[in-house]
């Protein structure tokens, strides 16, 4: 394959990459479509990973308990089982002809990641093992199955190391500790996808990166958020990038609280604690998911469980009247514990000095996940507005991207399965395309306004430091778009989102140098983390019913009639004005039914 | 509690040496060292340059010397490490700025020992290949690494030459030596049989004790020198 770089750009030429497609993000999204790419198209292609961390830092590998795939290798399980759990779990508005490609491929892809040599943990027959984990039931609904294929307690970790292992052995090419910036649209918005812009940590210069395709894997935005599971350097790059250009932003108004949150830390204590056998107390020692969800009780969605915990505390029947609970593990034995869950033993052991042997653990919803994202096909290729149209070159997958499999709320373990298997077939698309799609050129304007952006955070004297306006956004953000939303919070949380926008076109940073300036870094994802704000409390405000991971109090019920479609929000780059537009969600065998656990 | 936080500062663009530097902050007993740097850093002066990623001891980040021992930031309370908290970068690599290393020797290490699964035969049923749970069990311990250098920062081997391919690299040769599914094994003892390699542990011990994840690394290896002993290569 040829490749010639037409056009000029700012970057000189030594701080341009020619390249056949760049994965933007180090996560198993990105990794799998990387070593895809590379086994599709042989060891000459040159295939880059451009990543703001190592990639064995990415958060992929914090996840947890599992990945489900209905292998039935410890009971009957049917694929189809697995795609309706998925529906009902996002409340109905999961794109079904997405899910169901997920829950079919997953079987093949969590093989392959065996024969890729991932660690799972195995039966004494030596197959795969599984586990049960929150939403996940056999025969619709009837109760919980054993789908969840695992390596201890950490299966992301398992995941992350295999694919960064499997790339080195092919030959991807790493470029470790770039901060992307901007994508390369030369023919506008509505055009094809041309590279990446990315600041060098190491020498706060520009590179560009030119490509035919271009996949974003950039995880998502949880530190948006005062009480969050997510890494510090989760920020939103990859949604707010594209979302500046003019592109849209689906269903941002969802997002996940998962209810085992460390409490205060926000990190997360597994639901595999829970599939293991753990449950949740109140002040009263009551067993109170029994109550909300009798079937599934403790298992049932995560949406579920982080709304009846709220209720509790409200009601007074948090731990001594306080803002959490407790999770009890002290019945699941040493054996448990310490071979199935030893990470998070020692999580407990080591912040909060307790004993899961004998101690109960404090806990509150910590917000975790986000649904919304970049729209995509199911192939990964984004979406330029809300009829399907696809932005030639432009890929996701993973986190950042909305397929949509997740739909109001996502399944415990179904996100390494979003990223195993998107990553995966936005790999392969990619690939098949490639031939196809134009000869990459530079994109001057965005080279001169991301030069500009970089000068100005230097060159700034008198404005207030990233890190006040971060946590008054986490702060308000916590408070007024959480687990439970009114029409006067989201409206109080728009205006107080708005202004901190203001406020951040005055940053004033200290570092004033070009060696690792992680003061400059922060403050560019200041600018993703307001973006993502914006568009996740402008899609929320509109919402008015209650689905999923959106609660409004003033408008408790599901409504089917109005809001059974998905939420394109954009941003006009000339006049700054957001615009709202809606998508039917395609539906193709279950009918949306009343959501009971 | 009141804090004083005493960081060695050092950046080659602007400082002729490193120096320390003392800050005064304020914390919880139970927040982390993180917690402290991030109030510098977000607060009093931006210039303090660090890594870290996801704060709770799985990304691997933050490894560096606290208090004399190397850890990670984000594992290590305020309670625990005293009202002077001393930080300084891992020892044996270049310091970049401030806390940041130069950690392309490791990965350079990292890579020499083939750390991937070698077998290109996929069972005729196309399912998983088999491996028995005490198979699997072998690999466990060194499986857990997260790659935060601190083990091969704390080993007097690696201070005086770091031609030694160092513990990390070690415990990730030995996580695909005994995995029952691997085909290369012989090609990786030849690595670790290096003059480099495995033998120039001299059993300190540092390393197990920096390690974050409390894994076996001097019983790994040991697992290590006892396969290269019965593969005939020494």
């Amino acid at each position: 394959m040829t490749l010639a770089t037409a056009g000029r750009g700012l970057i000189p030429q030594s701080r341009v990459h020619d390249l056949d497609a760049v994965v933007v993000g180090a996560g198993g999204a990105g990794l799998y479509a990387a070593l895809e790419l590379k086994q599709e198209l042989g060891p000459d292609a040159r295939i880059g990973v451009v990543s703001k961390l190592y990639p064995s830092r990415s958060h992929t590998g914090a996840a947890q308990g599992g990945v489900c795939a209905a292998l039935g290798n410890t009971e009957e399980d049917h694929w189809e089982w697995h795609w309706f759990d998925t529906v009902k779990g996002g409340d109905y508005l999961v794109d079904q002809d997405a899910a169901e490609v997920m829950c079919r491929d997953a079987i093949e892809t969590i093989i392959n990641l065996e024969h890729l040599g991932l660690p799972f943990d195995r039966t004494d027959d030596g197959l795969i093992n599984q586990r049960r984990f929150g939403g996940h039931t056999r025969n619709y609904g009837e109760g919980p199955v054993r789908r969840s294929c695992f390596a201890a307690d950490r299966t992301g970790h398992a995941i992350l190391q295999t694919l960064f292992q499997q790339c080195i052995k092919h030959g991807v090419a790493f470029f470790d500790e770039y901060q992307v910036l901007d994508v390369a649209l030369p023919d506008g918005p509505a055009g094809r996808v041309s590279g990446v812009i990315a600041l060098e940590l190491a020498t706060s210069e520009l590179h560009a990166f030119r490509a035919r395709a271009v996949l974003f894997a950039t995880g998502g935005y949880g530190k948006v958020f005062k009480v969050t599971s997510n890494a510090h350097t989760l920020t939103g790059d990859g949604m707010a990038i594209p979302y500046r250009r003019g592109l849209p932003l689906e269903d941002m108004e969802f997002f996940q609280f998962h209810p085992t949150g460390m409490y205060k830390l926000g990190f997360l204590l597994s639901e595999a604690m829970r599939g293991e056998g753990g449950v949740l107390l109140n002040d009263k020692g009551e067993r109170f998911m029994e109550s909300y969800a009798p079937t599934m009780k403790d298992l049932a969605s995560r949406d579920v469980v982080s709304r009846s915990i709220y209720l509790e505390i409200a009601e007074g029947r948090g731990i001594g009247g306080s803002d959490f609970v407790h999770l009890d593990v002290r019945h699941l034995g040493a054996e448990v514990l310490n071979k199935k869950l030893p990470d998070m033993s020692g999580f407990i052991r080591t912040y909060f000095g307790l004993e899961p042997l004998t101690d109960l653990v404090p806990i509150q919803p910590t917000a975790h996940y986000a649904m919304g994202g970049v729209p995509t096909d199911i192939d990964g290729r984004a979406l330029a507005d809300e009829f399907g149209r696809v932005v030639p070159g432009f890929y996701a997958a993973g986190e950042v991207a909305c397929v949509s499999v997740h739909g109001a709320n996502r399944l415990g373990t179904n996100s390494l399965l979003d990223i195993l298997v998107f990553g995966r077939r936005a790999g392969k698309k990619m690939a098949a395309e490639l031939a196809d799609l134009p000869e990459p050129i530079a994109d001057a304007e965005a080279e001169e306004s991301v030069q500009a952006m970089v000068s100005g955070l230097l060159s700034g004297t008198d404005g207030e430091r990233p890190a006040v306006i971060r946590a008054e956004l986490q702060e308000v953000m916590f408070a007024k778009c959480g687990v439970y939303r009114t029409q006067a919070l989201l409206t109080e949380c728009r205006d107080a989102v708005s202004a901190l926008r203001d406020r951040a076109r005055r940053l004033q940073i200290d570092d004033k140098g070009c060696r690792y300036n992680t003061d400059l870094g922060e403050a560019l994802e200041l600018g993703y983390l307001l973006d993502c704000a914006e568009a996740t409390v402008v899609s929320a405000l509109a919402r008015t019913e209650s689905r999923g991971g959106h609660a409004r109090e003033d408008f408790p019920d599901r409504d089917d009639t109005d809001w059974l479609k998905h939420t394109f929000a954009t941003r006009s780059p000339q006049t700054g004005e957001m615009t709202l537009a809606y998508k039917p969600v395609t539906i193709t065998k279950f009918e949306p039914k009343p959501r009971t656990y | 509690m009141d804090i004083t936080l005493r960081i060695r500062r050092y950046n080659p663009e602007a400082d002729e040496a490193p120096h320390w530097e003392e800050y005064a902050v304020s914390a919880e007993p139970t927040d982390r060292v993180l917690d402290l740097l991030h109030q510098v850093k977000w607060y009093q002066d931006g210039t303090l340059t660090f890594r870290r990623s996801c704060a709770h001891g799985v990304c691997g980040s933050d490894a560096m010397i606290i208090n004399g021992r190397n850890r990670l930031a984000c594992e290590y309370l305020v309670k625990d490490a005293g009202p002077v908290v001393t930080v300084e970068a891992m020892r044996g690599m270049a310091v970049v700025k401030d806390l940041l290393v130069d950690m392309d020797p490791f990965w350079d290490s990292y890579k020499q020992v083939m750390p991937f699964l070698v077998n290109d035969e996929i069972p005729a049923d196309g399912k998983e290949r088999r491996q028995s749970p005490a198979d699997r069990d072998r690999y466990e311990d060194t499986s857990r690494c997260i790659l935060c250098a601190a083990c091969t920062t704390s080993c007097p081997v690696f201070w005086s030459d770091q031609a030694y391919v160092g513990p990390a690299a070690i415990v990730n040769a030995h996580r695909f030596i005994v995995d029952s599914r691997d085909t290369a094994k012989q090609e990786r003892l030849e690595i670790m049989a290096d003059p480099d390699g495995v033998w120039r542990c001299r059993t300190t011990f540092n390393c197990v004790e920096a390690c974050p994840r409390d894994i076996k690394i001097t019983k790994a290896i040991l697992e290590v020198t006892n396969e290269i002993g019965r593969s005939g290569l020494r």
